[in-house]
């Protein structure tokens, strides 16, 4: 096992996570496991990161989360697998692309019926030892924890908070399957059966015990109750619900209405009228969802109200596959709702970005009136891991709204294109928006000449909108050679790559606002020699806006649309061979 | 005496025909929010598209013109936002049983305290005379040309069915009795459904001023707290009765369901952010 971590041997230098993954059937209490460890884990000091990838059903079927667990923060998926525990027979068939020479199995023979060489541990029989064999997946985590050599308090400390509300008679029993584990662990250690996986780290701050732990839906969720969002109004659909069910958990705390609404269309209506009436308000939705609001999109080019959109996409067409993750819809939220109007689409990279830029996507749609788009996918939705607290002191909830006077008029010409939205009942004015082409004070017009000046009004906005852009950010090399484009949810992958690939001249183009392009787009991409994009679609969609708005074509594609995320690993050969020139990807 | 909801630019041109049923339903909505003393200011009307849908733009009060058959959940919203405004929803019966079907059902089952007044014409009049959810069977179009084979949808029925607060039926021949049926409905506390019998004069030359008058009925000692009896009204089909079919006090509307306004009445705009608490939230995540 070459990714032993001695100590003595390699005195905190060795930077490699652990890749560990537990594959099983949905309701086999993965789940338990994973929370139990990676909590274990991070209260030990050590950087957490976990993902998953599961099929469309509640019950059965073959779903696996891989923990990374580090020195370093490394935050994105990799192929190779260290440990596995499979909890079932198919688990090592499903995975079998991914188990190398070095991964180490551990299991029960006689559950998962190998066909390869594993470390049997009889978890079930050991459980039932203890009193009932509900205890078998607690006795897996305190094997775990013990090859990692980590300290038994903690382990124990973090079993009897999960099951705190369970009584005394399940807290002793996870109890002594802990205990259990950490027996069998040192025992597997001293005959040699297994490496230990000790990761040497620097506690003496205490930084990773004191970070905060999240995943996408609640970033996303977080980041609108701090945008000062008060309305939420969502049809379920995966991989989007979680930042419904998180707001709707929060509502009475945070002064929020949360409704599920009947379908989309109705969603995205209801959270035009909550603007309008002064409130601030979003929906949640996937692909699938956001083709049928579509209509409202155009309503808040129209009416100019804003709207906040967040789009957790997953792969279609149509119904595609419900649990994976793409990013397919770029196109969509830049092209959906019908006529010309201005809008802005967010793509953050991660846990900080979803925080942030969906705070200040309440901030912009109520400055500009328009609709803002947050661009997740599955993948970030799914990913949770240790990542440094939020700085609340830096954002501010900025309302743009106005107290109308007797003569208001709602959509009164100005140079810069925005006019002063009052809200009904506020106020001594009246607040007429119109969906059909209006007049200032927002009633219905044919004239043409008005027309005319009302559809530049809309459209004028887009160059104060473009002076907010958010830069793209150059990582690595500044007089790079190549360079590798990306978006969105990639930002992680993208850099762990580099890493591997360990090259000079090559650095990372991220934007994290892929609408409108950033003034400086242009500027990086006419400096590189090659240019490489990597997207999680087929078509290359960042590729063709590029293209649209910079006159900039980019030859070499890396393409993944198989429904998973890039693997760090698998994508620094690929880019390795592009690099070198032996490969000119699509 | 002067309409506070009249508009001061006198000159408007009004969009719809000579004699059509909408210029008695425009006329007996302001006289019904005169009497009920609704300021201009507190009132919100809430459109989508058609004929009817462009009553708001005659009206001198707040005004949110949307999107074809989507009414009733801005309406809801809006309501459910800001509780001290009167929230009207106003459409024809394409816009509000066609298009926006789904939102009918759905916003009768939210009971948002919004009155919801359909222009019931039996016939498509924006798009120029094509069968709406109401038309008759038989009755022929330029689409329909064998004549509707679709049942006709039944909204006092379907409303009855889905426990509907309050639901009316008047015929705009006779305007003071839709004056007072509007009166009560906007009065009401809790979604009010008043469907308005209108004469199409351009589209539908089968059902006019003369065959409402012929095919309708006052309901006549006819108890409209007995849900059994206002389904049996509504599902009649020989003559149309007009009158309050059913309406019931203190059914609990969706604002009062909301969480936050049960110690609080506080409009939303009114409330403040507290970041405090935000962080709290955030600490728990360590």
């Amino acid at each position: 096992m070459n990714l032993t971590n001695n100590p003595e041997k390699n005195p905190g230098k060795n930077e490699q996570p652990i890749s560990l993954v537990l594959c099983g059937e949905a309701g086999q209490g993965i789940q338990t496991v994973e929370g139990l460890l990676t909590r274990i884990f991070k209260l030990s000091g050590l950087n957490v990161y976990a993902t998953k990838e599961y099929m469309s059903r509640v019950r059965g079927g073959s779903n696996s989360i891989q923990i990374l667990i580090s020195s370093r923060k490394i935050l994105a998926p990799l192929n190779r697998i260290d440990i596995l525990i499979p909890l079932d027979e198919s688990a090592i068939s499903h995975l079998k692309n991914r188990i190398g020479e070095n991964t180490i199995i551990l299991g029960e023979k006689e559950k998962i019926l190998p066909d390869r060489e594993i470390l049997d541990i009889p978890f079930t029989q050991v459980a039932e030892d203890i009193g009932n064999q509900i205890f078998a997946n607690i006795v897996a985590v305190g094997v775990i924890a013990g090859i990692f050599r980590i300290n038994q308090g903690i382990s124990l400390k973090c079993t009897k908070e999960r099951f705190l509300l369970k009584g005394e008679k399940i807290i002793q029993g996870n109890t002594n399957a802990i205990k259990k584990g950490y027996e069998i662990a040192s025992d597997l250690m001293d005959t040699g059966k297994t490496a230990q996986f000790f990761i040497p780290f620097d506690d003496s701050e205490h930084q990773v015990k004191e970070e905060i732990v999240l995943n996408g839906a609640e970033a996303v969720s977080l980041g609108a109750i701090s945008g000062g969002c008060n309305f939420i109004s969502a049809y379920p659909m995966s991989p989007s619900t979680g930042v419904l069910t998180f707001l709707s958990q929060h509502a009475e705390e945070f002064n929020l209405i949360a409704e599920q609404a009947e379908d989309e269309i109705s969603a995205i209506n209801m959270a035009l009228g909550s603007w309008y009436a002064g409130a601030r308000g979003m929906v949640t939705t996937s692909g699938g969802g956001l083709a049928l609001m579509e209509e409202g999109v155009s309503l808040s080019g129209m009416l100019e109200l804003p709207v906040v959109i967040h789009l957790a996409q997953r792969p279609g067409p149509a119904t595609g596959l419900p649990t994976r993750t793409e990013q397919g819809d770029l196109e969509l939220a830049v092209y959906c709702g019908h006529g010309e109007f201005p809008r802005i689409i967010f793509a953050p990279g991660g846990i900080q970005d979803m925080f942030y830029l969906t705070q200040q996507a309440f901030n912009l749609a109520d400055k500009y009136q328009i609709p803002v788009f947050i661009l997740t996918d599955e993948y970030l939705m799914d990913t949770y891991y240790n990542t440094s607290e939020f700085d609340l002191s830096a954002i501010k909830v900025k309302t743009y709204i106005h107290k109308t006077k007797k003569d208001y008029k709602r959509y009164l010409l100005s140079p810069n294109g925005i006019s002063k939205r009052g809200i009904p009942g506020w106020g001594e004015g009246m607040v007429l928006v119109d969906s059909d082409e209006h007049d200032e004070s927002g009633r219905i017009t044919e004239d043409l000449y008005l027309r005319t000046k009302m559809v530049n009004k809309r459209l004028k906005k887009f160059e104060e909108i473009k002076k907010d852009a958010i830069l793209p950010e150059l990582i690595g090399s500044k007089d790079y050679k190549t360079l590798l484009v990306g978006w969105g949810s990639t930002y992680h992958i993208l850099k762990e790559a580099l890493k591997i690939l360990n090259e000079d001249k090559v650095a990372i183009l991220h934007f994290k606002q892929v609408f409108p392009l950033p003034d400086k787009t242009e500027y990086y991409l006419k400096k590189a020699e090659k240019l490489v994009i990597v997207e999680n679609n087929a078509t290359s969609q960042f590729s063709k806006i590029l293209m649209l708005y910079t006159g900039i074509k980019i030859k070499h594609k890396i393409l993944k649309y198989n429904g998973l995320p890039f693997f760090a690993d698998e994508l620094a050969s690929q880019l390795g061979k592009i690099i070198s020139g032996e490969e000119n990807a699509q | 005496m002067k309409n506070l909801f009249d508009l001061d630019n006198k000159g408007l041109d009004i969009a719809w025909c000579p004699g059509c049923g909408n210029f008695g339903i425009l006329k007996a909505l302001k006289s019904a929010l005169m009497k009920l003393k609704i300021q201009p200011e507190s009132l919100v009307m809430v459109s989508g598209i058609g004929q009817a849908a462009k009553m708001p733009q005659y009206l001198k009060t707040n005004m949110f013109n949307g999107l074809h058959g989507r009414e009733l959940p801005v309406a809801t919203a809006i309501k459910v936002c800001n509780p001290d405004l009167t929230v009207i929803a106003e459409g024809g019966d394409g816009d509000m049983y066609g298009e926006g079907g789904n939102h009918f059902i759905h916003a009768i089952r939210r009971n948002p305290d919004i009155t919801i007044i359909v222009h019931d014409n039996l016939v498509y009049g924006l798009t120029k005379g094509q069968a709406s959810p109401t038309s008759q069977i038989g009755f022929q179009t330029p689409v329909q040309i064998n004549g509707v084979i679709l049942e006709p949808f039944n909204p006092l029925a379907v409303a009855i069915a889905l426990n509907v607060s309050f639901v009316a039926r008047s015929f705009i021949g006779d305007e003071e009795e839709t004056v007072k049926i509007l009166e009560e409905a906007i009065h009401h506390k809790g979604l009010a459904l008043v469907d308005i019998f209108q004469p199409c004069v351009s589209f539908n030359k089968q059902n006019t001023y003369t065959w409402f008058k012929e095919n309708t009925f006052y309901l006549n000692q006819h108890d409209f707290n007995d849900k059994l009896a206002a389904f049996e009204m509504a599902v009649k089909k020989d003559k149309y009765p007009l009158g309050i079919f059913y309406k019931q006090q203190g059914k609990k509307t969706f604002e009062e369901s909301v969480k936050i306004y049960e110690k609080d009445q506080t409009a939303m705009i009114n409330r403040r952010f507290d970041q405090e608490k935000i962080k709290k939230l955030i600490e728990a995540k360590k």
